[in-house]
């Protein structure tokens, strides 16, 4: 028998579980606070278009995920947070992906209260040029919170647009991409909201009920 | 021989084999996440502990560990010292974890940590090969956040913003001395830049140095470096 390549597998096998067991005691340290952060993350990521409203709590509880195709702006699945005042519904939160951007998808939350009035947009994830797209976050200006209070009454749908293309809303220095492709998601998820808002709102899950009709 | 004394190793890892300035390890995170400083920082804290855990490992176990399998073993060590603190980043600072994303993993492939590993722990004491992770850490860490000071104060005029994604708190818009910057600094062209700048500058400096030496002490010319 090859006792030097036996020897390697052993010290090969030790070393792999010695590892193993640091890794694992790292995860054990650490997972609780990883799933709490997690969490707050997300909390805080909706604050933007909850600010203002009454509800009772547990809106990262009220999660229903609309799977592709859907009229709502992205090709991938669409998350919607629904928030409630004890049993009556406040608002939806969408959370949808512009598709039109000059670098790939914009991640983008939009909150719509039951009467399809808009409560907050904030834009969570994306690959804009940094220094002219970027300018669409909430925490490198104030462009986002132009969309509060505003409807598919106010401005009509024909002047949700910026204001270089006919419309009613401000577009940014150097950048009229990454807002165009914004205002077209914000609009169409208001519309999606207009057409669907009972069923969003309706006890059963819209993902359970769509598997059923199709099958 | 004597070993020579901290200071001195200090400078060579900081300034005679800075990892990123003089071997050009590790370019790949060096270039990529240093469009601000706290990026370079973060990335350099991390890499910096990655290094001194391995290197620590690699002395400690070096006896038992045959020529034919230390580079598997190696990367054994190494890919389970970046999970671990991949994970104590997702714990302790969970928005610089979402800032440098893919690059805290992508540690594991930091060939300037491989290379301490095979070339110095592998044939020195413990405490000697920490010294050494620490050093040679330390000047690519500190490479790190000189070139994602000057991209950052180039590129968006400000200097030290969004600190609290590494000391917790509000946002913190750091030291704002315009407002924007040229863009490109902070583009992927910029980084390019930045360190073909930071390597012509300490090539100039090695070599003001080397000839006011030779002035000074003529026919003995010292330490020539690149």
């Amino acid at each position: 028998m090859n006792t030097a390549l036996f020897r390697s597998g052993i010290t090969l096998a030790v070393i792999a579980a010695v590892c193993t067991a640091l890794v694992a005691l790292t995860y054990r340290l650490t997972a609780e606070q990883i799933v709490a952060n997690e969490q707050a993350w997300l909390e805080r990521s909706l604050q933007p278009a909850l600010a203002g409203l009454f509800y009772t709590s547990g809106v990262t509880e009220s999660k229903i995920i609309i799977p592709p195709p859907h009229e709502l702006p992205g090709s991938e699945a669409a998350i919607v947070y629904r928030v409630y005042a004890e049993s009556d519904p406040v608002a939806a939160l969408f959370v949808v992906s512009a598709r039109d951007g000059y670098a790939g998808p914009i991640r983008i939350l939009v909150g719509i209260d039951t009467m399809g009035v808009v409560t907050g947009v904030d834009v969570l994830e994306h690959q804009e040029t940094p220094g002219l797209g970027d300018q669409v976050e909430s925490s490198r200006s104030g462009w986002v919170r132009q969309f509060n209070g505003r409807s598919l009454l106010d401005p009509e749908p024909t002047g949700w647009a910026i204001k270089g293309d006919g419309g009613q809303f401000d577009q940014l220095t150097g950048a009229s991409v990454t807002p165009r492709a914004i205002i077209k998601a914000i609009k169409e998820t208001l519309l999606y909201f207009d057409a669907h808002s009972e069923d969003i709102f309706a006890d059963v899950d819209p993902v359970a009920n769509k598997e059923e009709t199709e099958q | 021989m004597t070993s020579p004394g901290f200071i001195e190793r200090f400078k060579t890892g900081l300034w005679y084999e800075n990892p990123g300035l003089v071997q050009l390890l590790g370019l790949c995170p060096l270039l990529a996440v240093t469009s601000s400083f706290v990026n370079g920082l973060g990335l350099g804290i991390a890499t910096l502990a990655v290094l001194m855990a391995s290197n620590g490992l690699v002395s400690a176990t070096r006896r038992w560990i045959q020529a034919e399998i230390r580079i598997p073993i190696y990367v054994l060590i190494i890919a389970s010292l970046v999970t671990c603190i991949e994970l104590i980043f997702k714990a302790w600072f969970p928005a610089l974890d979402r800032s440098l994303g893919i690059f805290i993993p992508l540690i594991v492939t930091n060939c300037a940590i491989v290379a301490r590993a095979e070339v110095f722990a592998s044939r020195n004491p413990i405490g000697s090969s920490i010294t050494d992770g620490f050093v040679m850490g330390s000047g690519f860490a500190l490479l790190l956040m000189a070139i994602g000071a000057f991209r950052e104060l180039l590129g968006q005029g400000s200097l030290f913003a969004r600190m609290d994604m590494l000391l917790g708190g509000e946002p913190v818009r750091g030291l704002v001395l315009t407002d924007g910057g040229w863009l490109p600094a902070i583009l992927p062209p910029g980084a390019f830049f930045s360190l073909a700048l930071a390597i012509a500058a300490k090539n100039a400096i090695d070599r003001r140095q080397h000839e006011k030496r030779q002035r000074a002490m003529p026919g003995r010319a010292r330490r020539v470096t690149r």
